[in-house]
């Protein structure tokens, strides 16, 4: 038997790339939702929070319906050239990035919170415009939310299954990622690929878990 | 008077903020007043860091007005906050060069060293914020403030988070920065004996309105004000050092009113020093008594009393240079000396301590 390593790698791209987009969104949107006066917050905060509560493949099914060729994603992706987006791999970050969002934004918008203030208007005191101390002051005193954030983001990223399954299909080394080839495995009744698969999940998950606590203590820690 | 400022604000709860004031451009102005007379929030709309209606010029320069708004980081002030609101993330000598660094070589009128040593840190510079005390904290926020070469010296209750041993260990650095570097500062207090020691000038805050502004030793001993009648009120009165008694150890300090003798504290002959009279120390006298053990004893004016309660009153006192005195003294006793305004008669004071 040969391992089939390709899903293993279409999962962590797809989970680092998830990641890195969560991040370079999530952190403006969660310093928005830590900071704006606006009523419209909570309703925001709700819209992101969503897919903690929604069944995944409720989800899937309306990204389906939204990146088919006649949903508004589908048209707009079509009218620049760039296909439908359903059953690919972009297709399946934009699903990602939308189901793993809350992961990301609740860590980093509790951070964003617990620094307050001061810290800001010390640094406007200071001569620092706000772009600057935001990432001058704001970003590194938020470090402990942000990765936290990030390693929730990657890891629910890994163990994603049901928005995959909707929009993303079972297309080797185009979709087909981790959870689906155990799926896939099973119902081939192929006990050993399986194995192999869930197993080191298994012990993935472990140690991510792991991993975080320790970050967390060794920040909790540090922090004054 | 270059400091000319008139905000107005109001926040949801209900309170109203009407601040209109002056202050001169050299020297200390305390914003006085109690918890919730607005004192820190006309601090924070003078800093930028609220919106008022209204002006606000600091030596020609307007800062806001009507159709001008100019945010916090493009203000040349220095602010100190009550908690040194040190960046945790950064050591003492990041801290101090955050601000320094942002402003423009040509810009800066305070060398680094020079403000390291005012202080007192430069054993500090390389260590974490974390492992500072309270006094070193704001010390060290007090010279990153000034690093910054603000044109304006914000202070918000600086020595409050503090113990008493921390705060007097910080005042004559305090004293030190008021004094060589020149620049005007707005320091915000509720506490008399601070503003006594460290303001020469002083806006009274009531209800989130200018009660009265004007000298510090002035206001404090105005009768019309409520300064005057607290029970620890006080006098400050300014002299020069004009010699020591090693004998008895003590200090001369001399005022165009009269020579004081105070406890001996090592001052340089000449240096301008403050002292502080409570008024419960000061008695009156009709004749210049020199049978007693009582050793400041001057001629003053009686300027105006006024009742405190049904047993006591307070007087203010005129001295020969124009500076006040207040004296507590019990109503029976007032009328037997047949008290009137104008009325020349002898101040014994007790007791009296320098501030400064």
């Amino acid at each position: 038997m040969t391992f089939d390593w390709t899903p293993v790698w279409l999962t962590l791209k797809l989970a680092g790339l998830t990641t890195i987009l969560l991040l370079l969104l999530g952190t403006p949107l969660a310093w928005w939702l830590a900071r704006t006066p606006c009523r419209c917050r909570e309703w925001v905060g709700a819209l992101v929070a969503l897919p903690l509560v929604l069944p995944p493949t409720v989800l899937g099914f309306y990204l389906l319906l939204m990146l088919s060729p006649t949903g508004p994603i589908g048209a707009a992706t079509a009218a620049l050239g760039l296909g439908t987006l359903a059953f690919t791999f972009p297709g399946l970050v934009l699903g990602s990035v939308l189901y793993s969002m809350p992961f990301v934004v609740q860590p980093v918008r509790n951070a964003f919170e617990a620094v307050g203030t001061r810290p800001m208007e010390v640094a406007a005191s200071l001569r620092a415009s706000p772009l600057r101390s935001f990432f001058t002051v704001a970003l590194p005193l938020a470090r402990p939310g942000l990765l936290t954030g990030a390693v929730l983001g990657f890891a629910h990223t890994v163990g994603e299954f049901g928005v995959v399954l909707m929009i993303g299909g079972n297309i080797p080394g185009e979709t087909k990622v981790l959870s689906v080839a155990i799926y896939d495995h099973v119902e081939s009744l192929e006990w050993t690929q399986a194995h192999w698969l869930a197993g080191g999940m298994l012990v993935f998950s472990f140690l991510v878990v792991v991993a975080m606590y320790r970050l967390e203590r060794h920040l909790g820690r540090a922090a004054p | 008077m270059t400091l000319e400022i008139d905000l107005t604000l109001e926040r949801p709860g209900g309170f109203r903020l009407a601040a209109r004031f002056n202050a001169p451009s050299r020297g200390v102005t305390a914003l006085f007043g109690g918890s919730g007379s607005g004192k820190t929030t006309v601090l924070r709309c003078v800093a930028g860091l609220e919106r008022a209606r209204g002006h606000c010029r600091v030596k020609g320069e307007t800062w806001q007005d009507a159709g001008r708004f100019l945010p916090s980081h493009r203000r040349p002030i220095g602010y100190v906050f009550q908690e040194a609101s040190l960046f945790p993330h950064l050591s003492v000598r990041a801290n101090l060069e955050f601000g320094w660094r942002l402003v423009e070589p040509g810009g800066r009128r305070i060398v680094f060293d020079e403000a390291v040593e005012l202080l007192g840190i430069g054993a500090l510079l390389t260590r974490a914020t974390a492992r500072l005390s309270g006094g070193e904290r704001q010390r060290v926020a007090i010279a990153r403030a000034l690093l910054t070469s603000p044109r304006l010296l914000l202070m918000d209750e600086p020595l409050s988070a503090l113990d008493h041993a921390s705060k007097e260990a910080i005042i004559p650095y305090l004293e030190r920065v008021f004094d060589e570097l020149g620049l005007p500062v707005l320091y915000v207090s509720h506490h008399p004996d601070e503003v006594a020691r460290l303001a020469d000038h002083m806006v009274l805050m009531e209800g989130g309105r200018v009660r009265a502004s004007g000298e510090a030793a002035d206001l404090m001993t105005r009768l019309d004000l409520p300064l005057a009648r607290f029970d620890s009120a006080s006098a400050f009165l300014d002299g020069q050092v004009a010699g020591h008694d090693d004998t008895f150890h003590l200090t001369y300090l001399d005022t165009n009113g009269g020579r004081f003798t105070v406890p001996r504290e090592d001052l340089e002959i000449g240096k301008r020093a403050r002292v502080q009279v409570h008024a419960r120390d000061v008695s009156l006298s009709l004749t210049d008594h020199h049978d007693t053990s009582i050793l400041n004893i001057l001629p003053a004016r009686v300027l105006d009393t006024q009742d405190l309660d049904p047993a006591q009153l307070i007087v203010r006192l005129g001295l020969e240079d124009g500076q006040n005195l207040l004296a507590r003294i019990t109503r029976r006793s007032g009328v037997a000396l047949g008290l009137h305004e104008g009325m020349p008669l002898y101040a014994q004071i007790k007791g009296m301590a320098l501030v400064g």
